[in-house]
C-alpha cells in the first residue's frame, strides 16, 4: 500500500458516495417541480401535500449531495496535485463555470424555496425551484464535461516547456461527442434512480396501509390512498420513460467507446482477440496471465452491433490492444482489472434494466386506478431503488477503473497524477476520518429519510382537525405577511 | 494590467466576498452557545441565516474553482500543501452543513444538542483555519522544485499564523454578533449586541497586530491605508451596533472583513506561495497561471455570469431582509 492506493481508494470511495445523492436530487428536484406545478395549475391541497412531503425527503437527500460534493472539489487539489496541475488550463473551466453557473443558483434559489413559501409570490416560488431543477442539470453537463475529456481529451495541446495541457478550443470541450452523451446517459440513469425513489416510497405506503391493522397504529388520513396512487404513477412514468433514454444513450456510449477506449470495451467483455462479428458475453471466467477464457457463453454477433452498429463489424481485443498501447507509449501493462470491468458491466446493465422493467411493468400493473393486490409486488417496486442506485454505481465504475491505468487517456498516468509531497499518513488519515464520517452520515440519513416516510404526509402538513383533506387553495397570492414561514429549521 | 493580474484580482475578490458572507454566518454559528440561551433563541438564530448560508458558501467553491482553472499549480500546491488543515476545512464545512439541514428534523432535546455541537465546531474550525493558511501563504513555506510544498503541521504552527487564525476566529466572531443584532429582535439582539462589544476587545487588538505584522513582513506601500481603514471600521462597527445603529454596524464590521481580505491579497502579489527552502522556487502568479486563452474564456463568463449572481444573491437577502423574532418560530415540528 502507498500513497498513490490509498488516494484513489479515498477518490472511488467519496466520489461512490458523493453519487449516491447527486441522481435523487438531479430527478428528484424535477419531480418536485412537476408537482408543485400540479399543485399551481389545479390548486388541489393534494398535490400541495405531496410537493411537501417529496420537497421534504428531497432536502434530506439534497444536504448530503451538497456536502459530499465538496470533498470531490476539495480533493482534486490534495490527492491529485500533479493531475491538477497538468489539467488545470483545460479541466478547471468547466469546473469553474459549474460554480458560476450551476451552484450559485442552486443554493441560493433552494434557499428561497425553503425559505420563502410564504415570503414569495407563488408563481415566483414555483419558479424557484425550477431553476433549482435546472440548475442541477447546467451542474451535470459541466463536471461530466470535464470528466469526459479526460476519457477523450480534445481542444488542447501539451506546452513543450512547462509539460501542461493547454487549453486551446473551449467550444470542443464543451461539445465533445462523449460529454453530451454521456451526460444524456447519466440524467436518464438518474431519473431512473429517482423515479424509483418515489415507486418506493409510495409503494411502502399503500402496502402499509393495505396491511391488517395491529392495535396502537396510527391511521392514516382517507386522502393519502389517493395521493400515493397518482406519485407512484409518476413515479413508475419517470423511470419508463427514462429507461428509454438510458438504453438508447447507453448503446452510443458503447460505440463512443469502441471508438476511443477500445481497451475498456474489451475490458467489459472480456474479448482477448481482435474479432470480426464478435458475440456478446452472457457469462465468462478467464485468467488475465493467460489471456484467454476458460468458459464464455455468447450470444453471436450482438457485441458487434452494439459496438458498431454491424453484426459482422470489427471489435478490438484486450491482447491486441495491449500490443497496439505498447507500440505507441512503451512497455508497459494498459489493462485495466478486467475482472471488475465485466461484471460493472454487467451489474449496470442487469440491475438498470430491471429498475426500468419495474417502471413498465408497474405502469400496467396500476393501470386505470388498479392496484396489484399481492404483497411482494410491492415489495420488490421499493427494491427497485436500491438497485438503481447500485446500477448507476457500476457504471461509474465501469467507466472510471475502464479508463486505468490512465487518468487523462494517452496523456498521463494515475501513478503520475499523485500528490508528490502528501505523505502516506497524511493520505490514511483522510481516507479513514472520510470513511467513517460517512458511514456515521449514512446511517443517520437514512433514520430520517425512513422516519419521514413513516410519518407520512400528514408529518410536514398536517390535516385540518374536522378530518377533510383541507379546502383546495387555489394559486392566487393571499398577502399575509406575519404567517410563520414553511420549512423552518 | 494583463489577464493574469486580473485573475489574481478575480480570485481576491471571491475570496473577499466568501470572507465577508460567510464570516457572518460562521459568527453566528460559533456564537450558538453564547447567545442561544434555550432552543427557541438558538433557532431565531439559525433561521437568520438559513436562507443564505448554502449561497454563501459557494463563493467558496467558486474561489477553488476559480483557483484551479486559472492557477491551477497554486491549486494544487496549496491544496496538498496544507493538508491537514483542509481536511479539517472540509470536514468541519461537512458537518455544519448537515447540521443546519438536519438539526430541526427530529425533535429531541439529544438530537438537537448533538447538531448544535456540529454547528459550533463546524463553524469555529474553518473560521480559525482560513486565518493560518492566509498566515502561512504570505510567511512562506518550505518548497522545493516542482512547486512541492513540504511543510509539516509543525512548520504551519508559528506565532504570525496562530495570530492569523485568532484574526479570522475573532473578527468573523464580531461580525457575526452584529449580524444577529441586525437580523433578529427579542433576548438574541440585545444579547447580540454585549457580545459585539466584547469580542471587539480581543478582535481590534488582534487585528492590529497582525496588519502590523503583515506590513512589516510583506510591505506593498498602499495597503498601510487600507488597514487603517480595516481597523477603524472594525472599532466603529462593534460601536455602532451596540449603539442601536445596526445597519451601519453590520456595513462597517463587512467594510473590516473585506479591508483585511485586501490586505491580505494585496501583500501576497505576485508571489502566491514564498519558498522558505530558496526563494528561487517560490511560486508566483506568472509560474502558477493557465495560457491566456483560458484565461479569456474565464473573463467573458465571470463578466456575463457574476453581475447576475450577485444581482440573484441581493435579491434573496431582500426577500429575507426582515428580522427573525421568536414569534416566528413555529413550536415544534
Ligand atoms: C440506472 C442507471 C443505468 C442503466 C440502466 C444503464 N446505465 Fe450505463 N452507465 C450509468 C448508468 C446506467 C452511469 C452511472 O450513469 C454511467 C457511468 C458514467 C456514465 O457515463 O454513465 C454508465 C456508463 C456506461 C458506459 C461507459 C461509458 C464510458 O466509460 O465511456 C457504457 C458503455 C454504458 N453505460 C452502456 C449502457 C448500456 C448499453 C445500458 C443498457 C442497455 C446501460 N448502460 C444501462
Ligand atoms: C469530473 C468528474 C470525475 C473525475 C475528474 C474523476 C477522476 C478520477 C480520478 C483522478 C480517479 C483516481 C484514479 C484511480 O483510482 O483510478 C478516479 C477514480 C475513480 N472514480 Fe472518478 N472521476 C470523476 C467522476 C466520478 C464519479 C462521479 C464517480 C462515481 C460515482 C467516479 C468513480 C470513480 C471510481 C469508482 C474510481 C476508482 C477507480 C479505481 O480505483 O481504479 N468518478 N476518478
Ligand atoms: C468528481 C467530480 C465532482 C466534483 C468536483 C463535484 C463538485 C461538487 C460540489 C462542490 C458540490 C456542492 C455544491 C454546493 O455546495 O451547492 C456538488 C454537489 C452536486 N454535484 Fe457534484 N461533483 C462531482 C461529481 C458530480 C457528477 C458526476 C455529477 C452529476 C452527474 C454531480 C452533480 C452534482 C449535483 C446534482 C449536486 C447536488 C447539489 C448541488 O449541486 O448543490 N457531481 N458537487
Amino acid at each position: 500500500m502507498d500513497a498513490l492506493d490509498l488516494a484513489r481508494w479515498q477518490f472511488g470511495i467519496t466520489t461512490v458516495y458523493h453519487f449516491l445523492f447527486v441522481p435523487l436530487t438531479i430527478g428528484l428536484s424535477a419531480i418536485v417541480a412537476i408537482l408543485q406545478t400540479a399543485w399551481h395549475r389545479t390548486g388541489k391541497v393534494e398535490y400541495l401535500r405531496a410537493t411537501r412531503f417529496l420537497g421534504k425527503l428531497f432536502l434530506i437527500n439534497f444536504a448530503m449531495g451538497v456536502v459530499t460534493g465538496i470533498v470531490q472539489e476539495f480533493q482534486f487539489g490534495m490527492n491529485w496535485s500533479s493531475y491538477s496541475t497538468f489539467v488545470g488550463d483545460v479541466f478547471g473551466a468547466p469546473l469553474a463555470m459549474e460554480a458560476l453557473l450551476a451552484f450559485f443558483l442552486e443554493s441560493t434559489f433552494i434557499g428561497l424555496w425553503i425559505f420563502g413559501w410564504d415570503r414569495l409570490p407563488r408563481r415566483i416560488h414555483l419558479a424557484c425551484i425550477w431553476i433549482v431543477a435546472i440548475g442541477t442539470n447546467f451542474s451535470a453537463y459541466f463536471i461530466i464535461a470535464a470528466n469526459a475529456w479526460m476519457r477523450h481529451p480534445v481542444g488542447f495541446t501539451v506546452d513543450e516547456t512547462t509539460g501542461r495541457a493547454r487549453l486551446t478550443d473551449i467550444w470542443a470541450v464543451l461539445t465533445n461527442a462523449q460529454a453530451w452523451s454521456t451526460y444524456l446517459h447519466v440524467v436518464s440513469g438518474a431519473f431512473i434512480a429517482a423515479g424509483l425513489f418515489v415507486v418506493a416510497v409510495s409503494a411502502f405506503t399503500l402496502m402499509r396501509a393495505r396491511r391488517p391493522r395491529r392495535a396502537g397504529d396510527a391511521v392514516p388520513h382517507a386522502s393519502e390512498d389517493g395521493l400515493f396512487r397518482k406519485t407512484l404513477r409518476l413515479g413508475l412514468a419517470v423511470t419508463a420513460i427514462a429507461g428509454a433514454l438510458v438504453v438508447f444513450s447507453g448503446d452510443h456510449q458503447a460505440k463512443l467507446m469502441a471508438q476511443y477506449e477500445p481497451m475498456k470495451l474489451a475490458g467489459a467483455e472480456a474479448l482477448w482477440e481482435d474479432e470480426h462479428g464478435a458475440g456478446f458475453s452472457l457469462f465468462a471466467v478467464g485468467d488475465i496471465r493467460e489471456g484467454r477464457n476458460h468458459i464464455n457463453v455468447q450470444v453471436p454477433n450482438v457485441l458487434s452491433f452494439l459496438a458498431t452498429g454491424d453484426l459482422e463489424g470489427d471489435v478490438q481485443g484486450i491482447n491486441d490492444v495491449q500490443q497496439r498501447l505498447e507500440q505507441q507509449f512503451g512497455p508497459g501493462d494498459y489493462r485495466p482489472n478486467i475482472a471488475v470491468l465485466y461484471w460493472s458491466f454487467r451489474l449496470m446493465m442487469g440491475l438498470g434494466l430491471a429498475g426500468v422493467g419495474i417502471g413498465v411493468v408497474g405502469l400496467w400493473l396500476t393501470r386505470r386506478g388498479r392496484l396489484p393486490s399481492k404483497r411482494w409486488m410491492y415489495r420488490i417496486a421499493i427494491l427497485g431503488l436500491p438497485a438503481a442506485l447500485a446500477a448507476n454505481v457500476f457504471g461509474w465504475i465501469l467507466t472510471e477503473m475502464g479508463r486505468q491505468p490512465w487518468t487523462v487517456v494517452g496523456e498521463l498516468l494515475t501513478a503520475a497524477s499523485v500528490s508528490p509531497g502528501v505523505s502516506l499518513t497524511e493520505v490514511a488519515i483522510s481516507l479513514s476520518t472520510f470513511t467513517l464520517l460517512y458511514a456515521a452520515l449514512a446511517v443517520v440519513e437514512v433514520k430520517l429519510l425512513l422516519r419521514y416516510v413513516a410519518a407520512g404526509p400528514a408529518a410536514v402538513m398536517p390535516y385540518p382537525p374536522d378530518d377533510d383533506p383541507g379546502p383546495d387553495i387555489p394559486a392566487a397570492r393571499e398577502r399575509d405577511d406575519d404567517r410563520v414561514p414553511a420549512f423552518v429549521y | 494590467m494583463d489577464l493574469q493580474t486580473i485573475w489574481f484580482l478575480a480570485i481576491a475578490v471571491l475570496w473577499t466576498g466568501y470572507f465577508v458572507l460567510e464570516g457572518f454566518d460562521f459568527g453566528v454559528g460559533m456564537l450558538l452557545p453564547v447567545i442561544g440561551r434555550d432552543d427557541t433563541d438558538r433557532r431565531v438564530m439559525i433561521n437568520s441565516i438559513g436562507p443564505v448560508w448554502d449561497g454563501n458558501e459557494v463563493w467558496l467553491i467558486t474561489a477553488i474553482g476559480a483557483t484551479f482553472a486559472a492557477f491551477p499549480a497554486w491549486y494544487g500546491s496549496m491544496l496538498s500543501g496544507f493538508y491537514l488543515p483542509f481536511l479539517a476545512i472540509v470536514l468541519a464545512l461537512i458537518v455544519r452543513g448537515v447540521a443546519f439541514e438536519y438539526r430541526g428534523k427530529v425533535d429531541d432535546d439529544r438530537w438537537r444538542r448533538r447538531w448544535d455541537v456540529a454547528i459550533v465546531v463546524g463553524s469555529t474550525v474553518p473560521a480559525l483555519a482560513w486565518g493560518l493558511i492566509f498566515a502561512d501563504l504570505l510567511r512562506g513555506l518550505p518548497m522545493g522544485p516542482n512547486h512541492v510544498v513540504d511543510a509539516g503541521l509543525a512548520d504551519m504552527l508559528n506565532p504570525y499564523a496562530l495570530l492569523g487564525a485568532l484574526v479570522t476566529g475573532s473578527l468573523f466572531l464580531l461580525h457575526g454578533a452584529v449580524f444577529l443584532s441586525l437580523k433578529t429582535d427579542g433576548p438574541v439582539r440585545v444579547l447580540a449586541r454585549a457580545v459585539a462589544l466584547r469580542a471587539a476587545i480581543v478582535a481590534v487588538p488582534a487585528l492590529v497586530g497582525f496588519l502590523g505584522w503583515t506590513l512589516a513582513h510583506r510591505p506593498a506601500g498602499w495597503t498601510l491605508p487600507v488597514a487603517v481603514v480595516a481597523v477603524v471600521a472594525l472599532v466603529t462597527g462593534a460601536g455602532l451596533a451596540g449603539r442601536g445603529r445596526e445597519g451601519w454596524g453590520f456595513a462597517s464590521t463587512a467594510v473590516s472583513v473585506l479591508g483585511t481580505s485586501v490586505v491580505i491579497f494585496g501583500s501576497m502579489f505576485p508571489v502566491l506561495i514564498p519558498s522558505t527552502t530558496d526563494p528561487a522556487l517560490s511560486l508566483t502568479v506568472a509560474g502558477a497561471a493557465s495560457g491566456p486563452y483560458t484565461l479569456e474564456v474565464m473573463s467573458w463568463i465571470a463578466l456575463v455570469l457574476l453581475p447576475f449572481v450577485i444581482g440573484y444573491q441581493a435579491w434573496s437577502y431582500w426577500v429575507f431582509r426582515r428580522r427573525v423574532t421568536r414569534a416566528h418560530i413555529a413550536p415544534a415540528h
